[in-house]
Formats: C-alpha cells, structure tokens, sequence
C-alpha cells in the first residue's frame, strides 16, 4: 500500500482539480447520452405519432406539446444544440482541470524526483548509474503520468458510459440491451491480450533500432579513424545491415497491427450490425420504435472504442505499477541528514582540530585510522599522500558529505556534527579535483544568479583563480556558455572557474582537493600568491603531489593507508627519511636536471 | 541545435523540398496506388454504412416485415469483412512504405556523411546530424505515408458523403453543408495552435530532461557549494514551463473538440429542422432523416483531419529541410575532375600504391569559414621516416597541422606536397589508406577485438593480427577474455580499460601499416604498467614512419626528430629536446611542470577513476 501513498502524495495541490475533471467528464458524458436520447424522441413522438412516456412526455409538454413541435422543428433543433452546448462546455472544463491535474501531478513528480536527488546523501549520489535513474526520471515518470492524468479517467469514463448507458438502455428494451454487450468481452480481451503481445515486439524492434543507431553513433564519433583508415564502403555496408534489421523487425509489428485493426474494427462494425438486425427483428414485432433504435444505434456507436481502449489500459496497468515501483526506489533513496533549519549556526574563524577520527565504509574497509591534528585560523595545511590513502575522505568528513562516527571533529571548538550542514558548506569552501560545471553561461556558474554578487566580486575571484584573462578570450567573455551548448574548456580551465566559484563564497576554510592537477607550475604559483595575499585571514587546506606547492604550508601531513605516517614543516620533513623526501629528492632532481638542461 | 517553433510555424510550404522527398516514393508507386485504392473503398465503406441503417428503417420496420433480412445480413457482413480488409491493406502499405522510405533515406544520408568533408562536421553538431538520420528522416517519411493515408480518406469521405446526401435531398444537404467552411477554418486555427504549444512542450520536455541529468552528475558539486536551493527553483521554473505549454495544448484541444461537436450539433438540428418538415410533408423518409443524422455527426471527422495533416505539413517540413540540407551538402575536399579523369573514381574499398612520405608545408595559411587565421605562411619539411612532436596550449593550432597533414582540410593558401607532389592532385583515397590516425579518446567499435584490429585492413590474416597485439604488449590481456580475440566490445567498450583500448588502437595502426603517421596523444592518464606499455607501442608504431604527434607525454616527445612549439599558429621555438630546453623559453616551463606531474605517476599511482556517464 506504499505505492498508494505514493500516488496520494503526487496527487497533492491537485485533488480538486483532479476530482473536478473527472466530475465535469461525468457530466459530459452523461449529457451526450441525453442529446442521443433527444434526437431519439424527436424521432419518435414528434415526426412521429409513438406517445411520449415519463421524462420525455413532460419535456414535450414543457416546449408546447407535438402539435407546437411539429410546427416549429427549429424549437427541437434549438433544444438539441442548448444541450450539445452545455456537454461541450462541461467537456472543456473537463480537459481542462484534467490537463491541470495532470500536469501538476507530473511536475510533483518531477520536483519530488529532483529535490531527492539534489538532497541524498554523497554516498548514494556516488553509487547511482546515471542513465538508470534518468530513465526513471523520464520514462518511468511518463507512464506514472500517463496511467493517473489519462488512464484512469478512461477507465473512469468507460465505466460510466457503460453504467448510464445500460441503465438507459435497460429501461427501453432489454434483449436489445444484451445484443448490444455480446460482443463487448471479445472486444474487450483482444486488445487486452493483444497490446501485450505487441508490445514484446516493440521490445524487439527497439533494441535494432538502438544497435542502428550505435553504427551511426560510433561512425560519427570516430569519423577520423573511418577517413584514416578508408573504410567507409565497409561502414556503409555494416550501417544498411542495422538499418534494414530495424526495418524488418517494425515491419513484422506492422503486420500484427493491420492484422489487429482490421480484425478488431471489423467485430467492432460487427458489434453494431447485432445491434442493427435485432433492432430491425424487435422493431418488426412492434418491441421497439425506429427513434430508440437509433438511440441505441448511436450509444453503442459511442462506447464500443471507448471500451476497445478500455482492453489497453488494462494490459498496460502492470506497466503503470513497474514504473512507479522505480521512481519509489529513487525517493526511498537516503536523504542527508541535518540540511534543514536544525542544528547551530555560529559565526565560523577557521579553527579546525581533528581527534582519533576514523572512517570505514558500509562494508567495514577501514579508510582512515585515528586521525587527529589541528590548525589554527589563516593557516595552512598540506597533505601529501598516493592515491587510496583517504586524504580525500578526509576532507569530505570535513565538508559534511561523509559522517564521522568515531572520534571527534571541531570547528572552533564546535563539534562539527551539530553544525548546520548548509551553514558549514557556506563556511567551508571546496574545489574538487574534477570539478562539475554546469551547462550556464560562466558567469552563472560563478555567481549562481546571486543578486548580491557584483561584476567585480566575479573578476576578483578570477583573477586570484587566474582565469579571467582566458575567460576574456573567448568571444562572449563571462556570457560564455559552458558544454555542449558553448566552450569545451580544458581541464585547468575548469578546475580554475571552479576556484573562482568557490572564492565567491569567501568561506572562512578553503579546502584543494587536488584541484591545481590540470594547471601548470607556474600558474599553480601564481593562485597560491594571490590567494596569500587577499585571503590571508583564510585557513587553506591542500592536497597536492608537487612539492612547490605544499612546501610554504604552515603543516604537513603524509598519509599512507589511512594514517598519518608523519608530519611537520617542509624544513623538518625534509630532514628525515620518508614519503615526502622522496619525494622532494626526486623533483627537485628533476628541476636541477631542468634548470642543467638536462 | 534547438529548432525554433516559431519561426517554423509562419513559413509556408515548400513545394521544393516536398517534391524532392517524394521522389524517394518513386520505386514503391505499387505501395501508393494500393494505399489509395484500399483507402477510397474504406471511405467507400465508412459511408455506406449508415445507408443500411436508412433500408432498414425504410424497408423493415416501415414495413414491418423481415423479408429479405437474409440478404441484408449477407451483404452487411461481406461490408464490414471488406472494410477490416481495406484496413488490414492500408495499415500494411502505408506502414510498410514509411519504413521502407525511412530506410532508403537513412542509407542516403549515411552515405552522405561518409563523404562530407571535416569542414561540415565543423559546423554541424555530431547530435543534430544523428537526429537527421534517424528520428527527421522518421518524421518526414511518417507525415508522407500516413498524410496521404489520411489526405485521401478525408477527401473521398467529404465527396462521398455530399454525393450520397444529394442523390437523397439537394435543399436538406445545401443547408447542412453551410457547416463544413465554419468547421474547415476552426480545424485549422486550432490543429495548428495544437501542434504548436505541444511541440513548445516537447521542447521543454528535453531541456527538463538535460536538468535531470545536470542534476545527477552535479549533485555532489551542488552540496559542496550549498546550491541545492538554487538549483530546485531553477529546476521549478523549467517545469512550470512545461506545465503552461502542456495545459495549453490540452486547452486548447479541450475547446476544439467541443466546439466542433457543437457544430455537428448544429448540423444535425438544421437536418432534423428541414428534414422533419418534409418528412411531415412525406418529401423524405425517416430512414433518410437519420442518415442526414449520422452523416452531420461524422462531418468533422475528415475536416479534422484534412486540418491535422495541413498543420502536420507545416511542422515536419523543418525536419525534411533539415534532411534534405544534408543530402545536398556540398563536399569541400573531395578529388578535382583532373585527378578523376587521371586516376578514375577512387572509392574506399580499391587497392592504392604505397607513398613514400615525404611532407613539405610551403607558405601554408589556413583559416576555418569565416573564422580568423589559425596558421600563418606555415612552412614545414619532413622527410620520410621522420617523427614530428607538436607542442603547445589548446587552440595553438597544432591540431590545424595535423588535419591539413591528413586532408581533412585544405590549406586556404600555399601548398601541401607529399612525396613532391602537390597532395591536391593524389586521389584523396590514395593519401587516406596510407594514412594512420589516432586519437586522443581511443575508439573501438562494437564487435570483436579481431575486428577492430584489423579495422583498417580486412584482409589482414590472424597471425599478422596476433603478431600486431604481441608487439603492443595486448596479446596477454586479450588472452585472458574467455574468447580471447573474439572477445566482443559492446557500446562503450565495457571490461576493456582506457589503457588496453590504446593498445588495441595502436595495434590496429600497426596492421594497417600506414607510410604516415598521426597521433593526437591522450592526455588522460591510464595506470602505470599500462602507461609503459603504451609508451613503448606508441615508440614502435613511429619507428620508420614519418610521423606527427601532438604530444603529451615526454617519452614521446623527446624521441621526436623534431619539436615544434606552437602558439597562435606560429612556430616560436623549434629543435630537438636539447636544444630547446638550453632557450629556457615556453618548452622549457611545460616540460617541468609536465615531467613533475609524469613522475609523480609513477609515485602516487594515478588517480582512481571517476565515475564516467555511462
């Protein structure tokens, strides 16, 4: 029954609207009954002589009686149209608040699917496939959507045409009633079991298309090696092989529907033909006037695709239930905790002390082991450490993204779990190593459309980040669009913006995951002497595996397997045998070879 | 490459670009005819049908009797047997035609793009030329087909159901018939509003759909800097966005259907108003009342449609343009009449003379259409067998030589001789199978490692393939698959890491055997055995080739013949490794920072990949 809350839960905001169109619908249709039903009795009590009964009798009365009618046919015609005109207005509103429904159903979906993932925890952020949960968040959205804004009010119509008209219908003659059904349930399973058989061939026929257009992407992305190696008679040959198993496979779904569409609509025309010949045999005996057969005629006319449609909507339910399965997946996802309003929010100087801190993963790998250090604000930390050795994880600690369970992390004698996660990012600044820019313009990556941002509070930020001379560069400056849409920048050049954006925030911490690695030394240089100078109250940490850039550091620490193995000035680490002097020996060899020319 | 709704929506037809798609329905005239065939004898049906409601009203009921009820039935059945048939016929031709056109012009298409030159793929995003051939060329083929299914169903229900009505009463029919222009001009301002606001929506649909996958991939970077916030407003707008669009199309259509109803409404009453006094003065009878009845109810449905395809026309006319644009494109680089008449019509799969190569650059400038210059009075000799290292920031221009050098482009003056000879007059073919080219993103395709490494040269046997791999160090990993050199490569190369797919591609160079050599080298950094391995490759495959390399790594480098340090397509330093680090210039700051970060490699080990979109 958690999908049902689901459902109720998309539903929010939008249950009038959504009970409205389905209440304007009945209404609908229920008058479009009524205008059949009229032409019905026109037919028979005022063209023709058959005495009107009930309803109908005190209606003609009401208008001035046969005699009037039959004298003045435009009253008749009036009256018809008066009603065709209320069920188009109530069928209006119906599409209306149904659309309004729907697609407010559709954007809760989204908002929720979007919100969630903006707000779960780093480690599920990190575990998804991208192209999975896309596909849940369109497809699998789509078919939600689909089922509750279209559907089900089909079902819901269906049901009502079938219950109104029956009850109609039973009043006037029932034999022809139960012609008018008997061919209803053979309709009815056909498409049922049909749109279920078909679409395992739509299965097929997508996968071709999808290995067609893996030819076509492969030959337009290495269309270099193509042209080299002049192979593009084979790729012709490869492409027309895909292209025309594509075709074979849509045709052989071409086939199964002319075959269900001819078939179907001749037992649909077959259904009414019943309906006509008992009518014609009742109506010989006297059971039954030409008016009500007409009626007749015209109401199974009007429910017979509403029911063959009917058959679809079931066959595809289980559909509609797998898809909203996927999306519970993603909402069910881990949320981070401790980003709402809770937990304190004070003012943040940049002191930071580590205490037996250890970290291990859900499946019990110990990353980091007894950590503990601290520095004081406006200075500056190193780390040095080979890949694996949780210097990362750290500082992802630090940040918020990764809970600590075991020892103790301050900020300014804060235990940094009680801080507010948002106040604390606000605070603590980090560049990661392979940045993530969005597809804006750079300015917009930068500033984030804050109001309070300045023109110059941008350049200053780049111009520390040393970029702004090569933002300036490009044609549109600081409007320049960054992905597919615009640029592609190079990898210092992303790693440089994301710098700036991250000085915009003036965090009282500044934290460089390895995010210096795509720029040269010398620029390395340059960014670390503007930051000294215009953030020198800041405190700085990096992580970095060129000397030159972590040695002014005011501590360093070398980590190896999850524990700090040493620690000290560049003057003292260089002193003793280890990590960091090996290090340190083999670069600085390499700049005395440089500087030899070798 | 978005295209703009609006602009699309005011052109007007272009019997140009119809007249060129429909030549592709030439070959398949038989499906056509049938199509039109099936389709007026299933509008044939459609109205026929309330005729026998009409005999029996007049016949069997007025009557009262059953007397040849028999034969009513017979030929009732036989109706309704003809029309699932005509159903079945045009459900199968049109949508046989559709795939079979759609196949024909994907095939074109492709073909076309083998031969463009670089120069339109410069111009032309790989995405919006993938969306040509496939899901354009489905739309063009789809509104040709299923319009005339529609086009001619329309138009022979229209005359059918007029002729029927004034075979029965020319005043009832004239009156009702005031309905059709109202209700033609209704279908079209609507059908065309329709179209629109749901394209708008559609529109919308994939820009939520890119924020989905921002989303995701940025979720990290968004918490970091604490825009979740930010985002999700953003995120509310584009979906706000698409909700208008999406309640306006469904307005829309809520006030079309209604309204046209209403009309048929109106229709019906003025046949129930004229017909009921002549039915009174026994002009008509009943059986013909209802049939003006049924007739004035359906009246909507082939005007509806002639306004669906019209405004359908109008719309996919973008797409047939955009298709049609591709296949007439022209190819920039391609071989002069002179070489043809001198050589024939070289095509890929033709055995060519082996070049020497020797490449000479004479005062070549070079400049992308309506760009600024990228080289400059560039000069260059090269002789055979030897290896040119390019060095220098994005954009320099190295990649410009490096294309010139392959033709992929031609330079916009001076002259580019291979082997002494200016390259314009050698078959491009001839310069292209001897060329080998590798590029910074490995590329395999989809198939086995056999096939790809013998891309380049079909009939290369499985020693020759066996011994390529050997060479490049590939045979042990490829004989740990399972299948060992069937081993398939699906789509993006999954179980093959970015270091072996290197070594695959080298491997393939090697076959191929090329007498030029190019290499784009990969800046992304693989583990450090492999690494080695591709160092010592990419060492063998330049031995004895003349080659060029916009290089990275130093190993590369410094065996280069020749370094050439680029900047804004220029050469500013040139020498061999020693020479250049003794200026102490540009060279000399890169190869520093570069040989740090090399060794630190092996030190640190590379970084752990990051997760990659799949």
């Amino acid at each position: 029954m958690k999908k049902y809350r689901l459902l109720k839960q998309f539903l929010r905001g939008n249950k009038a609207a959504y009970i409205a169109g389905i209440v304007f619908m009945i209404i609908a249709q229920l008058l479009s009954l009524v205008n059949t039903f009229i032409i019905g009795v026109v037919i028979d009590s005022v063209i023709g002589d058959i005495l009107p009964e009930g309803i109908a009798y005190k209606g003609l009365q009401l208008l001035g009686g046969k005699e009037h009618l039959m004298h003045n046919l435009w009253i008749c015609g009036l009256v018809l149209v008066f009603f065709s005109a209320f069920e188009g207005v109530f069928m209006f509103l119906s599409r209306k608040y149904s659309a309004i429904a729907g697609e407010g159903i559709a954007k809760n979906i989204r908002m929720d699917l979007y919100e969630h993932l903006q707000n779960s925890t780093y480690l599920y952020n990190t575990s998804i496939k991208t192209g999975d949960i896309m596909q849940r968040c369109t497809s699998d959205l789509e078919t939600v959507r689909n089922f509750l804004a279209t559907q089900f009010q089909d079902l819901i119509k269906c049901i009502v045409l079938i219950v109104a008209s029956v009850s109609v219908m039973q009043k006037v003659n029932t034999d022809l009633t139960l012609a008018g059904f008997s061919l209803m349930p053979i309709i009815v399973l056909g498409a049922f079991f049909f749109f279920r058989y078909v679409s395992k061939k739509f299965l097929l026929a997508d996968e071709a298309e999808g290995v067609m257009s893996t030819v076509i992407e492969e030959n337009l992305s290495g269309m270099r090696i193509v042209r080299s190696c002049a192979t593009q008679s084979r790729e012709i040959e490869k492409f027309i092989a895909s292209s025309l198993d594509y075709r074979n496979k849509d045709l052989k779904i071409t086939v199964a529907f002319a075959w269900y569409w001819g078939l179907s609509d001749a037992i649909c025309q077959l259904q009414i033909g019943v309906v006509l010949v008992t009518g014609i045999i009742l109506a010989v005996k006297g059971e039954i006037t030409v008016g009500m057969l007409t009626v007749f005629m015209t109401y199974v006319h009007n429910l017979i695709w509403p029911i063959r449609g009917m058959g679809r909507v079931l066959g595809d339910m289980g559909k509609a239930s797998v898809s909203l399965g996927r999306i519970q997946e993603v909402l069910e996802a881990p949320r981070e905790p401790g980003r709402d309003d809770t937990g304190l929010t004070p003012k943040i100087e940049g002191n930071i002390s580590f205490e037996n801190v250890s970290y291990e993963y859900t499946d019990g790998n110990e990353v980091l082991k007894d950590i503990s250090f601290s520095i004081g604000k406006g200075e500056t930390l190193a780390i040095l450490g080979k890949t694996g050795s949780g210097k990362s994880t750290l500082l992802h600690l630090l940040v918020g993204l990764l809970p600590y369970e075991k020892g103790s992390i301050k900020v300014d004698g804060i235990e940094l779990g009680e801080i507010n996660k948002r106040h604390l990012r606000k605070n603590i600044g980090i560049v990661l190593q392979e940045p993530f820019l969005f597809s804006k313009t750079i300015k917009e990556n930068i500033s984030d459309n804050n109001p309070d941002i300045t023109d110059a509070d941008i350049e200053k930020a780049t111009s520390i980040a040393s970029v702004d001379r090569a933002i300036r560069n490009f044609e549109k400056g600081y409007d320049t669009m960054v992905g597919e849409k615009g640029v592609t920048l190079s990898g210092g050049q992303r790693q440089r913006v994301a710098i700036a954006r991250t000085l915009i925030g003036n965090c009282k911490v500044l934290i460089f995951d390895d995010s210096l690695s795509a720029v040269d030394m010398q620029t390395d240089k340059e960014i670390r002497n503007a930051l000294r100078k215009h953030c020198a109250d800041t405190t700085t940490i990096l992580i970095s595996h060129r000397i030159n850039t972590l040695r002014q550091a005011d501590l360093i620490l070398v980590m190896e397997d999850g524990r700090i193995t040493d620690r000290g000035t560049h003057d003292e680490l260089i002193q003793r045998e280890g990590l960091y002097k090996q290090v340190y020996d083999m670069q600085s060899c390499v700049l005395d070879m440089a500087k030899a020319g070798e | 490459m978005e295209e703009d709704n609006r602009e699309i929506f005011n052109k007007n037809i272009d019997l140009k670009m119809w007249k060129k798609a429909i030549k592709y329905l030439a070959k398949y005239m038989n499906h056509v005819i049938g199509i039109v065939i099936a389709m007026i004898i299933n509008a044939a049906t459609d109205a026929a049908l309330p005729l026998f409601t009409e005999y029996a009203i007049d016949n069997f009921i007025a009557y009262k009797t059953t007397e040849g009820l028999g034969l009513f039935i017979i030929l009732y059945v036989l109706l309704l047997i003809l029309k699932g048939m005509t159903i079945y016929t045009f459900i199968y031709l049109a949508d046989k035609l559709w795939h079979l056109v759609s196949h024909d012009i994907r095939v074109d298409g492709f073909k076309k793009l083998q031969e463009l030159s670089f120069s339109y793929y410069d111009r032309n995003a790989t995405g919006s030329l993938f969306t040509r051939v496939t899901s354009d060329v489905g739309r063009l083929t789809g509104i040709i087909s299923w319009g005339l299914v529609d086009m001619i169903w329309a138009i022979s229900m229209i005359i059918m159901m007029t002729v029927y009505m004034f075979m029965k009463n020319v005043k009832i029919t004239l009156v009702v018939l005031t309905v059709i222009p109202i209700l033609a001009v209704i279908s079209v301002f609507f059908q065309k509003r329709i179209l629109f606001y749901s394209r708008e929506a559609r529109r919308y649909n994939s820009i939520i759909t890119g924020a989905f996958s921002e989303g995701i991939q940025g979720a990290t970077t968004s918490k970091t800097l604490v825009r979740e916030e930010s985002h999700i407003s953003d995120f509310e707008k584009k979906t706000d966005d698409m909700r208008t669009a999406s309640i306006k199309t469904a307005v829309y259509s809520g006030l079309f259907f209604p309204i046209v109803s209403v009309l048929g409404i109106i229709g019906t009453s003025l046949a129930i108003w004229q017909g009921g006094v002549m039915i009174l003065g026994e002009v008509i009878t009943v059986g013909t009342l209802t049939l003006f009845i049924s007739y004035t109810l359906q009246f909507f449905h082939p005007v509806n449609d002639m306004a669906r395809i019209f405004a359908r026309f109008q719309f996919s006319q973008a797409a047939g343009e955009r298709i049609m644009a591709l296949l007439e494109a022209d190819i920039d680089i391609k071989d002069s009449d002179e070489v043809i008449e001198k050589y024939g019509n070289i095509t890929s799969d033709m055995p060519v003379p082996k070049l020497k190569g020797s490449i000479r650059f004479e005062n070549v400038s070079f400049r992308y259409k309506e760009g600024e210059k990228v080289l400059d009075t560039f000069n260059l000799s090269v002789e055979p067998g030897q290896c040119i290292a390019l060095v220098g920031e994005t954009g320099s221009g190295k990649t410009t030589i490096v294309n010139l050098t392959c033709r992929f482009y031609e330079p916009t003056e001076g002259t580019i001789y291979i082997d002494g000879q200016d390259y314009k007059t050698i078959p491009l073919m001839y310069i292209h199978k001897n060329l080998g080219y590798m590029l910074q993103a490995p590329h395999l395709f989809s198939g086995t490692i056999m096939d790809n490494i013998r891309y380049g040269r079909e009939d290369a046997t499985e020693e020759e393939v066996i011994n390529a791999a050997k060479m490049v160090e590939a045979h042990d990993f490829i004989m740990k698959f399972e299948n060992g050199y069937n081993h398939v490569i699906s789509k993006g190369g999954g179980g093959i890491s970015t270091g072996q797919k290197q070594l695959i591609c080298i491997a393939r160079a090697i076959v191929n055997d090329p007498c030029i050599f190019v290499l784009d080298e990969a800046t992304s950094s693989v583990d450090t055995q492999t690494e080695k391995a591709v160092q010592r490759a990419i060492s063998k495959v330049l031995h004895n080739r003349t080659s060029f390399v916009v290089a990275h790594r130093l190993s590369t480098i410094r065996e280069a013949d020749r370094i050439l340090v680029i900047d804004k397509g220029k050469v500013i330093e040139q020498g061999s490794h020693e020479e250049l680090m003794k200026l102490k210039g540009h060279y000399h700051n890169l190869y520093t920072s570069q040989f740090i970060d090399d060794s630190n490699k092996d030190l640190f080990g590379t970084p752990e990949p990051l997760p990659v979109e799949d």
